[in-house]
């Protein structure tokens, strides 16, 4: 009946929060740190706080981002939170250019220091901040965010923001400082939320319990 | 438009007490520190933010305990401080369940363990704690000095500067407590508040004296990301749906407050 998810350990982030908060939502969890047991996992979760080229040089060394990749490949249903959602892409500007897992093709780059008025902004952001149905796009009907009403507010930290290459990726977005900032992204098996759903009360339990909804008991 | 102002409970706590000092003198208990949390979290509060008030005294943090029960039904971001004075001590408190590290003394002493937080962790990790006191109680133009123990020890540490400083190490946040103003619900210190937040760029959360809805308000329009607030919460001078109500009927965006 539960659905198990398995939580990639790269060695860096706090995944006890994504831990407690799956299994609020009735998950069993696991974590993998080699590629068998990525390679094993009905359902992942790669979490992600700090620096994305620290992150990825992680990833790589372990031989976990090619695992990941082959797994997401092979359809199994994968959720990249914060940092996470950015090595999704094919690069970051983090630290030098640094490749991302190149499961979605776009680049990550640092939020601008100023609105769009050209008043300084205030970077990282940090804070609560709603979601918007991305450009040509309708609500969140179908998506890892279809239980939440639009405007939902959500947690994010982040000094740096997806830029997605395919409009048709992007699920959500949220305004800073006028900008708009991809917050949710989904393609078939693979979604990404720049904000933290397991910090993001009622309203991020509520994604997370739809992802389990994808993952095999 | 920036993000909503975030509303954060502060819950001193000394060994398994939640306590609330006056202006860091005498302490009075006032229960259990996670039925304090979980009615916040209910209630619709943004953020937590944890103090071991006798981390310093022990030499060391004793929050784990906390941190991990209040992780299992309370899903918003939790700050940690008191007495952490390496990265060793930070990831203790993240890996209990924290998501953020208050540090003071420890920086005062030794900034460049901010850099080497910020490194290791990410700067949004690194949260610079300030306890700032006038130099001059009736004249703000004399400026404010960065004080540590808890607003007993004094560093010398012109505060604009000390801030300004912080950023360039990688602090991710400040959190400014105005020692004066700290438990007295006299107000939050405006010109504090107001210097420090044309001073950097990272966001600032404005505590210590937070009295009602209009001292939030100020906070807001002054340029602070958050405030956060002790006594006017535990002695239940307010609700938390009151004052976000309040504050959005006074044009501050902040997050609404959903049964949780």
């Amino acid at each position: 009946m539960h659905p198990t998810v398995t939580i990639v350990d790269y060695g860096r982030s706090n995944l006890l929060s994504v831990q407690r908060a799956l299994e609020y939502c009735g998950a069993i969890v696991e974590y993998a740190s080699t590629s068998e047991q990525v390679a094993a996992a009905g359902a992942l979760v790669l979490p992600g706080v700090g620096a994305f080229a620290d992150g990825m040089n992680l990833l790589r060394e372990s031989g976990l981002a090619r695992a990941v990749c082959t797994r997401a490949r092979q359809g199994v249903p994968l959720l990249g939170i914060c940092l996470g959602m950015q090595f999704l892409f094919d690069s970051s500007s983090e630290g030098g250019i640094t490749p991302g897992l190149g499961l979605l093709p776009g680049t990550v780059e640092a939020i601008p220091g100023h609105t769009t008025q050209g008043q300084p902004l205030r970077v990282p952001h940090i804070g609560w901040a709603p979601l918007y149905p991305a450009q040509q796009r309708e609500g969140f009907s179908g998506s890892t965010l279809e239980a939440i009403p639009t405007k939902s507010q959500v947690y994010f930290v982040h000094g740096y923001r997806a830029m997605p290459a395919r409009q048709a990726d992007r699920l959500a977005d949220t305004l800073y400082g006028g900008h708009r900032i991809c917050a949710a992204v989904q393609r078939g098996n693979i979604t990404g939320v720049q904000f933290h759903p397991e910090k993001s009360g009622e309203v991020g339990l509520a994604i997370l319990r739809t992802f389990l909804g994808s993952c095999p008991a | 438009m920036s993000a909503a102002l975030r509303l954060i409970a502060r819950l001193d706590v000394k060994d398994r007490y939640l306590v609330k000092g006056i202006q860091y003198e005498g302490l009075r208990k006032l229960g259990d520190p996670h039925d304090f949390a979980l009615d916040y979290y209910r209630q619709g509060i943004d953020e937590l933010f944890y103090l071991d008030t006798v981390a310093s005294l022990y030499g060391r943090n004793n929050l784990s305990g906390i941190l991990e029960r209040v992780t299992r039904d309370v899903f918003i971001p939790i700050t940690a401080g008191g007495g952490l004075r390496s990265v060793e001590d930070v990831g203790t408190v993240l890996k209990a369940g924290a998501d953020k590290a208050a540090i003071n003394t420890a920086a005062l002493l030794r900034p460049q363990l901010i850099s080497e937080v910020a490194r290791a962790f990410g700067s949004q990790c690194m949260v610079l704690s300030i306890q700032a006191k006038r130099r001059d109680p009736l004249n703000p133009a004399a400026g404010w000095e960065a004080y540590y123990d808890n607003g007993r020890e004094h560093s010398g540490r012109d505060v604009l500067g000390w801030a300004r400083e912080a950023q360039q190490l990688g602090a991710g946040e400040i959190l400014l407590t105005g020692v004066d103003r700290e438990g007295v619900r006299r107000g939050l210190d405006q010109e504090l508040i107001q210097a420090v937040c044309s001073e950097v760029t990272i966001p600032v959360i404005a505590a210590g004296g937070a009295s009602n809805s209009g001292d939030l308000m100020q906070a807001a329009r002054l340029g602070a990301g958050a405030v956060a607030m002790g006594s006017l919460l535990h002695y239940k001078q307010a609700t938390i749906p009151q004052l976000k109500k309040e504050l959005a009927e006074n044009g501050v965006e902040v997050r609404p407050c959903i049964q949780q």
